[in-house]
């Protein structure tokens, strides 16, 4: 079965509801759609911040995106993907990032959806710098990002689903 | 060898350029090589590269490890761990 496949980069914001509504609108065969919206906090690491400005390295992210994608879509019996992630200046309260999945079950939809936004966090060449009071400063990749995406490794706990 | 090279976020910053082109002596032959290479060009690149453990490189836009040989590639890209998403 074909699996209809969507994956942008873009300065624009976009709409999370819309975006998922074109995933199920006309099929019958959906029973299940997942959405993730990841939103810019007001605060990090516990100081109040301006903005967030997120850096990309064209050609690469949509590669490294649409790998992971055709990954999802060989483990996990899909309907429909979609991946949308923002870059430039982004305010709190504005839409960073999306994941939309669709399965005719549960499963498939909910890991996939959790296994494309692991692997965004720690492959998708993307960089996050927050605008703070004193001055911009680089986001740290954190360790537990890295420890969510290697538990889809092989031999890891999450495996697919049938 | 010629290559393009790119840095991205702060060793972009550090380095004082998006990208370049550069002549590559001969004998420097893998990702981590190049990167000790690159740290010996002025201090800029010194303070760029410093810590190659925490840069992350891709060749040709995919991921690579230091080990990794650099023959035959066309762009390679210097950046810190990706905090995406």
């Amino acid at each position: 079965m074909t699996v209809s496949s969507t994956v942008r980069l873009q300065r624009e914001p976009f709409d999370a509801a819309a975006e998922a509504a074109k995933l199920t609108r006309g099929s019958t065969d959906v029973g299940a759609v997942v959405t993730f919206t990841g939103i810019c906090r007001g605060t990090e690491a516990g100081e109040p911040i301006a903005a967030l400005t997120l850096e990309h390295y064209p050609g690469m992210a949509e590669a490294e995106i649409e790998r992971h994608v055709a990954e999802a879509i060989g483990r996990w019996p899909l309907l429909g993907v979609t991946v949308i992630h923002r870059y430039g200046r982004i305010v709190p309260g504005e839409d960073i990032v999306m994941v939309a999945t669709t399965s005719s079950h549960r499963e498939a939809a909910f890991a996939a959806a959790e296994f494309l936004m692991d692997y965004l966090k720690t492959r998708a060449p993307f960089w996050k710098q927050v605008e703070k009071a004193d001055g911009k400063i680089w986001v740290e990749a954190k360790q537990s990002d890295d420890a969510a995406a290697g538990r889809w490794r092989e031999g890891g706990g999450r495996q697919a689903a049938e | 060898m010629t290559l393009k090279l790119r840095y991205f976020a702060w060793v972009r910053e550090r380095v004082g350029k998006p990208e370049e082109d550069i002549e590559v002596p001969a004998g420097v032959a893998t990702v981590g090589e190049l990167m000790v290479w690159l740290a010996s060009r002025g201090e800029e690149y010194a303070h760029a590269f410093a810590n190659p453990k925490v840069i992350r490189a891709a060749i040709d836009r995919t991921h690579v490890k230091p080990q990794t040989p650099i023959k035959g590639a066309g762009e390679i890209a210097f950046f810190p761990p990706m905090t995406g998403g």
